[in-house]
């Protein structure tokens, strides 16, 4: 049953997944596990288990894993000194933690269980020895995915997206998805990334433009690049779509960002127009995303201007439940949404020169801004209502 | 006739070992090692100086070896001799102004290769991701090495155009990563604890001590003058790099991290400049695109490869050894999963 997954635990190289008989499990313990002498093992039920020597194990694709490797086997340190306690520690816990939750496992968990452990455990091991790998941009496709996991709950449970034209994101290559910005705090950005990264057939991931607040903060900021976040410039706009991927950029900013309650829906001017001649360098179509349901999520009736200074914010923003509530004030309200990706507007045919044209530029961006309006406006009038 | 290189600052890091990867070059016929204190040990066939860049002097050796290359090696961010920071700067900048000086008097000269490092680009939160050599910086660095390497590339730049006839190569390092040497990333990394700033994770970028002596080797031989970025493929997180050597960390507020800096010197183990301090908040990395396609230098060794070559050379594995905390889920797994059997 969970054969298959569990053999490659061995090492950390997952690629070496290939299912193998049973007697072969008893191969998949640690190798390092031997040379540690610890009193607890004899509690330990399989204690019978065989481990190789280090020599004997897989050598593994990467290198550098490999370099290290050797230099642990080598001479340079005697093995089994220095490592006891925290290797009887792992086996103590090891023993107590797994007697007890296995036979609970069984009971309440449904066959399966195996299988999401093993996943769990891998994942766990990669994470506290540093062994994933990260672009240089910092995007961290594996923590990535569990930021993803959190948020899916608010997207599905809490905001009910329905996402649709999702046919209109190429399944490779780079494009420029532009969408109108609302909602007081980018609560947008981060549903447009799931909706792709969810319900797009390719998975694929969507690489965010964000202002050089969301980096100035500690923790916002690099949390933001290991999601795949960058700062919204050229060099890096460039860069990304000239990679290949999919990048997605909401020109208005803060104007659409923190615009008034009374304004919603109406869209502010797309910026100088940064994305189109990025697109236009590196040829990549611009796919229109229109969101709906957004602008209620935080009804922005009034902006603390000195607040805003003073605190070097683009604004401070008042809605009927913050600051008045204080930190309860700060859960959105419960809007139905709907993002719509429109059809892709194609940058290839023009000339290389054209990213210096500001006519064009212009032209593009209008032409771009105007398909999200109109999409806004026939959203709206499918809505039945705000809430449901 | 052969080539006759002058190099200075061989008592350092990287210039001890660049003499004699160079004068082992064909086509080398001489190579002359300037630097104000005496090497450890002159390797056979250099020609050792003991002079002070700083002094006139310098153009008579120029002058009378009939130098045709010159490599600049002697700004560093390390004092060579227990120095301050007022001593540094004197040897980095007003060294380099003389030394440059006495180049555009000798008529010899065809060739000049600068050491730089990517700490001119500085590195905040409002610059892009990837640094190329033609991004202008938001923020200028303001003090340390930093600042006098952005001064040093500003006479050189000055230098280049009084005398077009020479070939200027500057090379901007990423910070020096290696089992040999020690630089400042490395004894960074040597902390049993490594403290860093509270929220944020920089991503770093190394480059290996064998690719810098390489990447010089290039810019000597080669005729491609130019800035050029000199770094390793791909990053490292600061949390992923203290995972992979085992050392804990210790994060501090960012207003704390000057108190740090005071004890960490009282104890006398490591200072970290600003500088350092810039690039543990912020990181920093840099596109090594045109080194590669314009210098034709490729770093052998990724940042990661060159962060586990060095930890390799550390002999000493951290408080949390990976391969130990790897044995706490290896365990787990055994334990839970050994027992459910298709037989049992």
């Amino acid at each position: 049953m969970g054969d298959a997954r569990i053999i490659p635990f061995d090492g950390a190289a997952s690629g070496a997944r290939t299912p193998a008989p049973r007697s072969g499990r008893r191969t998949a313990r640690p190798a390092r596990a031997v040379r540690v002498p610890e009193p607890v093992e004899g509690e330990v039920p399989v204690r019978s288990i065989e481990g190789r020597p280090a020599e004997e194990r897989p050598t593994r694709e990467r290198p550098v894993r490999e370099h290290e490797e050797g230099a642990g086997a080598g001479p340079r340190r005697a093995p089994g000194t220095g490592r006891s306690l925290l290797g009887s520690l792992a086996g103590a816990v090891g023993g107590v933690v797994g007697g007890a939750a296995a036979g609970l496992l069984d009971g309440v968990a449904g066959p399966g269980w195996e299988d999401k452990a093993a996943d769990g455990l891998a994942f766990l091991r990669r994470r506290i020895t540093g062994d994933y790998e990260v672009d240089e941009f910092g995007f961290d496709p594996e923590l990535n995915d569990k930021l993803m996991a959190a948020l899916r709950v608010v997207y599905e449970q809490y905001f009910r997206v329905e996402v649709s034209g999702l046919e209109n994101i190429p399944a490779k290559g780079g494009a420029l998805i532009v969408a109108n910005h609302s909602g007081t705090l980018p609560v947008d950005a981060l549903m447009t990334q799931v909706a792709v990264h969810d319900h797009h057939p390719d998975r694929r991931n969507l690489r965010l433009l964000a202002a050089d607040l969301v980096f100035q903060l500690p923790l916002v900021g690099s949390v933001a690049r290991k999601s795949g976040h960058t700062l919204a410039c050229h060099a890096d706009a460039e860069r990304l779509l000239a990679k290949g991927e999919l990048v997605g950029v909401w020109p208005e900013g803060y104007k659409g960002l923190g615009k008034p309650f009374s304004e919603r829906y109406k869209l502010q001017r797309f910026g100088r127009g940064g994305f189109v001649s990025a697109a236009l360098r590196t040829g990549v179509p611009i796919v229109p995303c229109s969101i709906v349901g957004a602008e209620e999520i935080y009804p922005m009736v009034g902006n603390v201007r000195t607040l805003a200074r003073l605190l070097n914010l683009p604004y401070f923003p008042v809605t009927p439940t913050f600051p008045l509530l204080g930190p309860l004030g700060l859960v959105p309200l419960p809007t139905r949404w709907r993002i719509e990706f429109g059809a892709p507007i194609r940058t290839d045919a023009y000339a290389q020169e054209a990213a210096d044209d500001p006519m064009v530029v212009f032209n593009l961006t209008d032409e771009v801004r105007e398909t999200i309006q109109h999409t806004i406006y026939r959203l709206l009038m499918q809505r039945r209502s705000v809430f449901f | 006739m052969g080539r006759v290189v002058m190099v200075t600052g061989v008592a350092g890091d990287p210039g001890a070992d660049f003499v004699r990867m160079i004068r082992d070059e064909p086509g080398v016929d001489r190579v002359i090692g300037v630097d104000m204190v005496e090497p450890g040990s002159t390797p056979d066939g250099v020609d050792f100086v003991l002079a002070d860049i700083r002094n006139p002097m310098i153009a008579k050796v120029v002058a009378s070896a009939a130098v045709d290359t010159v490599v600049h090696l002697s700004p560093s961010e390390v004092p060579p001799n227990h120095g301050g920071a007022v001593s540094i700067k004197e040897t980095n900048v007003i060294g380099t102004m003389q030394l440059l000086a006495a180049c555009q008097k000798a008529p010899s000269i065809r060739r000049l290769v600068v050491r730089s490092t990517t700490a001119v680009y500085g590195g905040s939160p409002r610059d892009p991701a990837l640094f190329a050599e033609d991004t202008e910086p938001r923020v200028q660095p303001s003090a340390g090495w930093a600042k006098d390497a952005v001064e040093i590339e500003g006479y050189v730049r000055g230098f280049a155009r009084r005398r077009p006839d020479v070939a200027v190569t500057v090379l901007r390092f990423a910070p020096q990563l290696g089992p040999r040497t020690d630089s400042p990333m490395g004894s960074y990394f040597g902390l049993p604890v490594l403290p860093t700033v509270l929220g944020y994770d920089p991503r770093l970028q190394f480059v290996h001590e064998d690719d810098l002596l390489e990447a010089l080797r290039i810019a000597v031989l080669a005729d491609r003058p130019g800035t050029y970025n000199i770094a390793a493929e791909g990053v490292l997180f600061l949390s992923q790099a203290a995972r992979r050597l085992g050392r804990p960390v210790l994060p501090f507020p960012a207003a704390a991290v000057g108190l740090v800096n005071q004890g960490l010197r009282r104890v006398g183990s490591v200072h970290l400049s600003a500088e350092q301090v810039r690039l543990l908040t912020h990181g920093r990395v840099v596109d090594p695109t045109r080194a590669r396609e314009k210098l034709g230098f490729v770093a052998a060794r990724s940042t990661a490869e060159t962060f586990a070559d060095y930890a390799w050379g550390r002999h000493s594995a951290g408080l949390f050894d990976p391969r130990l905390l790897a044995q706490v889920p290896d365990r787990l797994a055994t334990l839970l999963l050994t027992r459910r059997s298709p037989d049992g």
